[in-house]
C-alpha cells in the first residue's frame, strides 16, 4: 500500500506541482483550534500538515515557535492529547499529518509505543530535530514495524557522507534545512538552496522538501525551485500569534491562517 | 555489577558512557561536532599544544592548586582527616577555568575567531571571557535573567573583560535556557564560532573534552595526598551540578577501587517539595540538550523547573558519565538542601577562614555528615570548587542585610 505521504509526492511530481506543507504548533492556542486549523489549511491548498509537539526546551527553534510551544504548554498540551486530536481528525480528512517533536517526549512515551499509537491514530510520519541517524535505531526500527515514516533532516553543513547516511535512513521525504540556523531566521541565498538540493537529489530518488526561513509566497516559489516542496512554519505561526495577541475570535484566527496558506499555494502554482 | 575499573574506557566511539550520553544534536551541528572531536584528538597528541596549555595552567591560572589539610575543621567534626582541594584559588576563583583555558586554546587552534558560552552562577562565563580576552578572541556569554540578578557581580566582571553578556528571558531564565540559547547561536554561527560548554553535559564530544580538561584536579590531588599521607584517600566528595568539578576530581581515582566517591546534588527546599535539583533522587531517564541522562521532568517529558540556592547546581540534567559511574556502582550520589549548604558556608568561613562558593558549600555540608562517622586515621578529600565572593551579596540579602 502506498502511504499518504508517498501518494502526495508522487501525484505532485506527476502533475509538475510543488508540495506545500504548513507547520502549526499543536495546542496553540488550544487543541480545538488545532483541529480546525488542520482542516482549514487543507482546504486552502496544503498537501500535508506538519504538527509541532510542544517541548519545554526547543533548541532548534527561534523565538516565534518557542513562544508557540510555551503557549501550548501553559495548558498542558501533551503528546497523548495530540494523538487523540489526530484520531478525531481522521473522521474528516485524509491529509498526511507529520509530527515534528523533540526526542524527549517520544523517548519518555517509548519508541515502540509511540510508533504504534501514532500510526493507529492516523499520523503518517515523524521529524525529530534532535535525533540524528546515529541515535535513531530504536525509533527507526519501531517506525518501520508500524509503517510510520521517519523524516530526517539535512543542512547546508551536511557533507556527502552524511547526505548518504541520511538518505538511506529517511522514509517519506527528506527535510532540507535551507539555512545554517534556527527556525524563523531569514533565508536570502536561494541559489545556494537550489544547488544543495540538486546535490541531494543526485544521491537519492526520495522527495526533498525545503524548510526554514520561508515566509511568503515569493520565497516559497524560489525555495521550491529545485525541490519537491516547501515547509512554512514560523511565518504561519506568527500569523496565528498576531491574532491571539489581538484577542481575535477563533474564526478570525483560522481565517487568517487559511488566507496566508492560500496565498502560499497561489505563489507556488503561479 | 561493578565493572572491572582497570578497563575503564569511556565514552565509546559514539560518545556513550554505558547506556548514557550520546549525540542527540540537530543535523546542522553534527559536522561541527565531528570536526571538534577530530581537532580535540589531534591536540591531545600535539606536544606544542600541550606545552602551551600546561604553561598557561601554571603561570596564568596558578596551578597546581594546594591540597590543604583543614585541621580545625577536622578537629571540630572529630573523625576523618579532611583535605580541601583548593580550586577556589584558581584565577577567577573556581575550577571552571581549567576547562576554558583548554577549550579557548582549542578554538584558536581551530581558527575560530569567536567563542560563546552559557553560564549559570557566572563562573564559567567569567572564566570563558577571561581566557578569550587573554587569547584575543571575541566572546559572547548567554545567561538566564534570573541568574543575572542573583549574580550581578559576575555579569559586570564579564563586561569588564570585554565580553558581551546576553540575557535569556524565557523558560526558567536560568542555566538550562542559557544552554539552549547558546546552542541556537552555535547552530547559526557554527562556521566561525566555537561553543565553550562549561560542564560535562551536552552532546558528545563535550562530556569527554570537559572531563579531560578538568581531570587535572584529580591528577594533582592524587599526587599531593600520596606525598602528604603516603596513601590514597578513603573518600572523595564533590558537588554535582552538571558535574565537571566532581568528574575532575574523581577521574584520576576511578581505577583505585579502594577510594570511595560521593557526588552531592542540590536538594533545594527538599526533594519531596519538588523544588530541588537532585536528578538522581527525583529524576528519570530522558534526553535534554544533546545527551541521554537523568532529568527532572514530568510524565510527558517536559523539563521541570529546578531550584537551588546555588545557581551553579540549579539544572535539570546531570552529566552522563555520573549516571554511568552510579549505574556501575563506582560512585554514589546524595543530596544536600539549601539550609544545610548555608550552614556549611558559615562553618567553613568561621573555622577555616575560607568562604566557599554556595556550590562547594554543598560538598562541605556532606563532609560535615561523613567525617564524624569515619575513623581518625581515614582521609576525605573534598573539592572546594570555587570561592564564595560571588555569593556574599546574595547571602546577605537572604539574611535581610543590605551591604550595598
Amino acid at each position: 500500500m502506498t502511504s499518504r505521504i508517498d501518494q502526495v509526492f508522487n501525484t505532485a511530481r506527476r502533475d509538475g506541482r510543488k508540495v506545500l506543507i504548513p507547520y502549526i504548533m499543536a495546542g496553540d492556542p488550544d487543541l480545538a483550534a488545532t483541529a480546525e486549523l488542520v482542516r482549514a489549511l487543507e482546504a486552502a491548498g496544503a498537501d500535508a500538515i506538519e504538527l509541532g509537539i510542544p517541548f519545554s526546551d526547543p533548541i532548534a527553534d527561534g523565538p516565534v515557535i518557542l513562544r508557540a510551544a510555551m503557549r501550548a504548554l501553559t495548558h498542558g498540551t501533551s503528546l497523548t492529547q495530540v494523538l487523540d486530536t489526530v484520531r478525531a481528525l481522521r473522521a474528516h480528512t485524509q491529509v498526511p499529518i507529520v509530527f515534528m517533536s523533540y526526542y524527549n517526549p517520544i523517548y519518555v512515551y517509548g519508541d515502540a509505543r509511540f510508533a504504534r499509537d501514532a500510526v493507529a491514530a492516523g499520523v503518517d510520519g515523524v521529524i525529530v530535530p534532535d535525533l540524528p541517524p546515529e541515535e535513531a535505531h530504536g525509533l527507526v526500527q519501531a517506525a518501520r514495524e508500524h509503517g510510520l515514516a521517519t523524516i530526517f533532516l539535512l543542512a547546508p553543513t551536511s557533507n556527502p557522507a552524511r547526505i548518504n547516511k541520511v538518505c538511506r535512513q529517511a522514509t517519506g521525504f527528506i527535510y532540507y534545512v535551507s539555512l545554517t540556523g534556527i527556525t524563523g531566521a531569514r533565508l536570502t541565498d536561494f541559489g545556494d538552496v537550489a544547488q544543495r538540493v540538486k546535490a541531494i537529489r543526485a544521491r537519492t530518488t526520495k522527495p526533498v522538501a525545503v524548510g526554514f526561513g520561508i515566509s511568503n509566497a515569493e520565497q516559497a516559489k524560489a525555495a521550491a525551485q529545485a525541490a519537491d516542496g516547501v515547509i512554512v512554519g514560523s511565518a504561519l505561526v506568527r500569523v496565528i500569534e498576531e491574532r491571539i495577541d489581538a484577542g481575535a475570535s477563533r474564526a478570525q484566527l483560522v481565517g487568517a491562517a487559511r488566507d496566508f496558506t492560500a496565498a502560499l499555494r497561489k505563489g507556488l502554482d503561479g | 555489577m561493578i565493572q572491572p575499573t582497570d578497563t575503564y574506557r569511556q565514552p565509546d566511539k559514539g560518545g556513550h558512557f554505558g547506556a548514557f550520553g550520546g549525540q542527540y544534536a540537530p543535523e546542522t551541528l553534527m559536522p561541527a561536532l565531528d570536526e571538534l572531536e577530530k581537532a580535540y584528538r589531534a591536540i591531545k597528541r600535539d606536544k606544542a599544544f600541550q606545552q602551551t596549555l600546561n604553561s598557561l595552567l601554571k603561570d596564568y591560572v596558578g596551578r597546581a592548586t594546594p591540597l590543604y589539610f583543614a585541621e580545625r575543621l577536622t578537629r571540630r567534626l572529630g573523625g576523618a582527616r579532611i583535605y580541601l582541594k583548593r580550586e577556589d584559588l584558581n584565577h577567577t576563583g573556581a575550577h571552571k577555568i581549567n576547562n576554558t583555558v583548554g577549550q579557548v586554546l582549542l578554538a584558536k587552534h581551530m581558527g575560530k575567531p569567536r567563542v560563546i558560552a552559557e553560564t549559570g552562577a557566572g563562573q564559567h562565563g567569567v572564566a570563558t571571557a577571561t581566557v578569550a580576552a587573554m587569547l584575543g578572541l571575541e566572546c559572547e556569554v548567554y545567561m538566564g535573567t534570573e541568574d543575572m540578578e542573583r549574580q550581578a557581580l559576575n555579569v559586570y566582571r564579564m563586561r569588564l573583560l570585554g565580553a558581551k553578556c546576553t540575557g535569556v528571558h524565557y523558560g526558567s531564565r536560568t542555566l538550562k535556557d542559557a544552554i539552549s540559547e547558546a546552542m541556537r547561536d552555535w547552530t547559526t554561527n557554527v562556521r566561525t564560532t566555537h561553543y565553550v560548554l562549561g560542564s560535562v553535559l551536552g552532546c558528545h564530544p563535550y562530556p569527554m573534552i570537559v572531563r579531560d580538561f578538568q581531570s587535572v584536579i584529580g591528577k594533582e590531588a592524587r599526587r599531593q595526598i600520596l606525598k602528604a599521607e603516603g596513601r590514597l584517600p578513603d573518600l572523595l566528595i564533590a558537588c554535582v551540578g552538571g558535574g565537571s568539578n566532581a568528574i575532575g576530581l574523581f577521574h584520576a581515582f576511578i581505577k583505585d577501587r579502594e577510594v570511595a566517591m560521593l557526588g552531592v546534588e542540590a536538594a533545594g527546599y527538599g526533594v519531596d517539595t519538588g523544588k530541588h535539583a537532585a536528578r538522581f533522587a527525583g529524576g528519570t531517564l530522558g534526553v535534554l540538550q544533546g545527551t541521554l541522562t537523568y532529568l527532572l521532568q514530568d510524565a510527558n517529558g517536559q523539563i521541570n523547573l529546578t531550584h537551588s540556592v546555588s545557581a551553579g547546581l540549579d539544572y535539570a540534567a546531570v552529566g552522563p558519565e555520573h549516571a554511568h559511574l552510579r549505574e556501575v556502582g563506582r560512585a554514589r550520589y546524595t543530596h544536600i538542601c539549601d539550609d544545610e549548604a548555608m550552614a556549611a558556608f558559615d562553618l567553613l568561613s568561621q573555622v577555616e577562614g575560607i568562604i566557599p562558593a554556595l556550590e562547594s558549600a554543598h560538598a562541605v555540608a556532606q563532609v560535615v555528615k561523613e567525617a564524624p562517622r569515619m575513623r581518625p586515621d581515614q582521609i576525605i578529600i573534598c573539592n572546594l570548587s570555587g570561592r564564595g565572593d560571588k555569593d556574599v551579596y546574595q547571602v546577605a540579602r537572604m539574611r535581610g542585610l543590605s551591604i550595598t
